[in-house]
């Protein structure tokens, strides 16, 4: 559990990373767990929480026979029509058109499995996994 | 944020000296980025070496410098680290940007840019 705020979420990939470096994985897959969970707290920063440091993000993360579970929790606002977006690739037009955000969708997408947004009263519940080996237990 | 630029040629080589370009550190880059490159160069190249991890935010940030160099000049990028370059390959961002493998090859292979 942290505080919405983006150095409060650069501190908490940091020690995720430092954990997931010492059960030994890879550092390519290390590398997809790291942008899909910043892309996801920050999110929940920019967008749920309408005022920075405004609510807290609970994280857990679970190691199982298939893989990596993820679980993050925030009571923000929901997400845009209740639903996860589909994160397509950005409007591309000419140089200056050219967008400088919407990839962050595009990226949990892509490299993650098994995404799924649920809405529980005043929380928002993210959960997704990861195909990685992971022993032992990480908080 | 750590940024430093110098000129080679009639061009700018800017080497970013963080670990990071995140959401955290985004706008800064941009302003840095906005400071070292209203001079002429025609040709700006962004070295992220140094650089292991950089986010959505990032990535618009990047975006961003090069549409602030207004018509005309180019942003080129070099030396992006596996998940820097993955970040841009899933994005397709790398069919948009100019990347060299290491930033002397931007400069016809000279030694010493860095």
């Amino acid at each position: 559990v942290f505080p919405s705020t983006p150095l409060a979420v650069r501190e908490t990939l940091a020690q995720i990373v430092a954990a997931l470096t010492a059960c030994e994985l890879p550092g390519e897959e290390r590398g997809a767990i790291e942008i899909v969970l910043a892309e996801v707290l920050n999110n929940i920063v920019e967008h749920a929480y309408a005022a920075p440091d405004s609510g807290t993000i609970e994280l857990s993360l679970r190691p199982t026979a298939i893989g990596l579970r993820c679980e993050v929790l925030d009571r923000g606002r929901p997400m845009p029509e209740g639903r996860l977006p589909l994160g397509g690739h950005p409007e591309r037009g000419r140089r200056e058109d050219l967008p400088e955000g919407g990839f962050g969708w595009l990226l949990i997408h892509s490299l993650c499995q098994d995404l799924v947004y649920e809405r529980q009263a005043s929380q928002n519940r993210l959960t997704f996994r990861f195909a990685v080996e992971v022993g032992g237990g990480i908080a | 944020m750590k940024i430093e630029a110098r000129s080679i040629g009639g061009d700018l080589l800017v080497a970013v000296r963080e670990a990071r370009i995140d959401a955290a550190s985004a706008i800064q880059f941009k302003d840095e980025m906005r400071r070292l490159t209203n001079g002429q160069a025609s040709r700006v190249v962004l070295d992220l070496g140094a650089v292991a991890f950089l986010d959505s935010s990032g990535l618009g940030a990047v975006v961003a410098a090069m549409k602030q160099l207004g018509p005309g000049r180019r942003l080129e990028l070099a030396a992006l680290s596996p998940a820097v370059a993955k970040v841009f390959r899933l994005t397709r961002m790398d069919t948009v940007f100019t990347i060299h493998e290491r930033a002397e090859d931007a400069f016809g292979g000279l030694a010493r840019v860095s």
